[in-house]
C-alpha cells in the first residue's frame, strides 16, 4: 500500500491548505444539519408522553455526548499517530481537539443537570454515566493541564499524547467500574438491538443533530489545528507566503 | 551497571540502592503514613465519632486517605534522580528502561505502600471496624496500594520537570484510580460488614495486574520524554 498521501500531511503547509479547503465542506452541512435536527426537535416532534416539552433537551444532550466521548477518542488517536510517526501536524490537532472536547463534555454534564432537575428531582445523581462523563472532563482538564504547564512544544506534544493513550485504556475501565452502582439514566434508546425506543419523528431529528454536531466537531478541530499550526511554524516562510497572499501583516 | 548484567541484578542494585537512600532519609517514606494517620484522624473530628456511623464511614475514609497519600508520596519516586540524572544513566544503561522504573516503583511502594498496610489496622479499629474484617482490609489495600504506586508512577514520569507539579499530578492520577478507588472501598465495605469480598478482591487484583503490566510501560514513556 502507498503511504505518501498519509505522510503529505505531515506537511505544515499541505496540511494547511488541504484543511481550508475541507473546512466549508464541513462546516456548511454541519450549520443545515443542526438547524434541520433542532427544527425537527424543537418544534415538529411531539411532545415526550411522560416528560413533555422538557425532553426536547435530548437534542442538545445527547449529541453533544456523543462528541465529547468521541472528541476524546479522536484526541487520543491523533496523539498516538503523533507518538508513533512523530508526526508534528497530528499532535496540533490533537491540541486542537481538546478544548473542544472538554467543552462539549462541559455541555453534555450541565444539560444533563438541566434536564435532571425537573425530571429526577435533583440536579446531580451520583449515575454511572454522569460519573463517566465527569471523569471525561477530568481527562480532558489533566490533559490540557499537562500541555499548558510544559513550555516546550515538542515535550508537550509527547508527554500529553502519552496521558492521552493512557486514559483511552482507562476511560472503558472507569466506566464498567462505575455501573456498580444502580443507574437512575434511562438505557440507551437510540442505538439498541430492535431499533430505536422512539418514533421516527423524534429519533430522526435527533440523528440529524448527531450529525450536523460531529460535522461541526470536525470543523472546528480542523480551524484550530490550522490555526495551531500556523503559531508553531510562525517563523517559517510558508506562513510568510500565507499571510502575503492574504494581505495580513506577518 | 552494565549492560552485560542481567536484568534481574540490574533491578536488585536498583532495589538496593533505593532502600539504601531512603534508609538514610527516614522522613522521607514516614510522611505518607504520618499523612494517611492523620487524614483518617479527621474523619472522626469532622463527623461525630458515634460507632455505627463511623463504621458505614470507614471504608470511604481509609480509601481517600490511601489515595491522598499515595499521590502525595509518588510525587517524590523521580524527583531525586531525574535532577542528578541517575535516570538519564538507567536510561543509558542498555538495560529495559521500564524493567528499571518497575523495580523502582516496587521498592517506592515498599518503602510508602506497605506502610500504609501496616498502618491500616490502626486506623481502621480507630474507625470501628470489627476485629473479624481486618484481613480483608489489609487484604484489599495491599492489591489497592500496589496498583496505585504504578499509576502514580506514570504521572510522576508526566510531570517530571514541570512547575508546580503537585496539583497537576493529582489531576491527573486520581481519575485514572477511581476504578480502584471503587472496587477496594467496596471490598473494605464488604469485609467490615462480614460478608464475602472475594468478587471485589478479584477485580482489584485484575487491576494490579493490569497496572503491573501496563503501568511500567507509560512511565518508561513519560519519564524518557521529560529526559529529552
Amino acid at each position: 500500500m502507498n503511504w505518501v498521501w498519509f505522510h503529505r500531511f505531515g506537511s505544515p503547509p499541505y496540511f494547511y491548505s488541504v484543511a481550508g479547503r475541507i473546512v466549508p465542506w464541513l462546516a456548511w452541512p454541519a450549520a443545515s444539519l443542526i438547524v434541520a435536527g433542532l427544527y425537527g426537535g424543537l418544534v415538529l416532534a411531539p411532545p415526550d408522553y411522560q416528560q413533555s416539552d422538557a425532553a426536547r433537551i435530548m437534542y442538545v444532550h445527547v449529541p453533544a455526548a456523543y462528541v465529547g466521548l468521541m472528541a476524546y477518542i479522536v484526541m487520543a488517536m491523533a496523539a498516538a499517530i503523533g507518538l508513533v510517526w512523530r508526526l508534528k501536524v497530528s499532535h496540533a490537532v490533537a491540541a486542537a481537539c481538546a478544548p473542544i472536547g472538554a467543552s462539549f463534555t462541559a455541555v453534555c454534564l450541565v444539560t444533563g443537570m438541566l434536564w435532571g432537575q425537573p425530571m429526577w428531582g435533583t440536579w446531580w445523581a451520583w449515575d454511572p454515566r454522569l460519573v463517566s462523563m465527569l471523569v471525561l472532563l477530568f481527562f480532558f482538564l489533566g490533559y490540557l493541564g499537562l500541555r499548558g504547564a510544559i513550555d516546550d512544544t515538542a515535550r508537550a506534544d509527547r508527554a500529553s499524547a502519552v496521558l492521552a493513550v493512557v486514559g483511552v485504556v482507562n476511560v472503558p475501565i472507569v466506566h464498567y467500574s462505575v455501573i456498580w452502582w444502580n443507574s437512575l439514566h434511562q438505557g440507551p434508546s437510540l442505538l439498541r438491538k430492535g431499533g430505536p425506543a422512539m418514533p421516527a419523528s423524534m429519533w430522526v431529528p435527533l440523528v440529524l443533530v448527531i450529525f450536523g454536531f460531529t460535522f461541526y466537531f470536525y470543523a472546528v478541530t480542523l480551524m484550530r489545528a490550522r490555526a495551531e499550526v500556523m503559531r508553531r511554524e510562525r517563523g517559517g516562510q510558508w506562513v510568510r507566503d500565507v499571510l502575503k497572499a492574504t494581505g495580513d501583516k506577518p | 551497571m552494565t549492560a552485560s548484567a542481567g536484568a534481574w541484578s540490574a533491578a536488585a542494585l536498583v532495589v538496593q540502592r533505593d532502600l539504601r537512600l531512603a534508609f538514610r532519609r527516614p522522613g522521607e517514606w514516614l510522611q505518607p503514613v504520618a499523612f494517611f494517620l492523620i487524614v483518617t484522624l479527621l474523619f472522626p473530628l469532622a463527623l461525630d465519632p458515634e460507632p455505627a456511623r463511623l463504621r458505614i464511614l470507614a471504608p470511604a475514609a481509609l480509601w481517600v486517605a490511601a489515595l491522598l497519600a499515595s499521590v502525595l508520596a509518588v510525587e517524590f519516586l523521580f524527583r531525586e534522580d531525574g535532577r542528578d540524572g541517575t535516570l538519564e544513566q538507567y536510561a543509558l544503561s542498555g538495560q529495559s528502561f521500564a524493567w528499571l522504573l518497575l523495580a523502582k516503583t516496587l521498592t517506592h511502594w515498599l518503602l510508602t505502600g506497605l506502610p500504609l498496610v501496616v498502618a491500616a489496622p490502626l486506623a481502621a479499629m480507630a474507625l470501628g471496624a470489627p476485629a473479624a474484617s481486618i484481613p480483608g482490609v489489609l487484604a484489599a489495600l495491599l492489591l489497592g496500594s500496589l496498583s496505585l504506586s504504578l499509576l502514580g508512577a506514570v504521572g510522576a514520569g508526566l510531570t517530571l520537570g514541570v512547575r508546580r507539579g503537585g496539583a497537576l499530578l493529582s489531576l491527573i492520577v486520581l481519575p485514572l484510580a477511581i476504578p480502584t478507588l471503587v472496587f477496594g472501598a467496596r471490598a473494605t465495605d464488604l469485609a467490615i460488614r462480614g460478608e464475602p469480598m472475594d468478587g471485589s478482591l478479584y477485580l482489584l487484583a485484575a487491576l494490579a495486574v493490569l497496572a503491573l503490566t501496563l503501568a511500567p510501560l507509560a512511565a518508561a514513556a513519560a519519564v524518557r520524554i521529560s529526559l529529552e
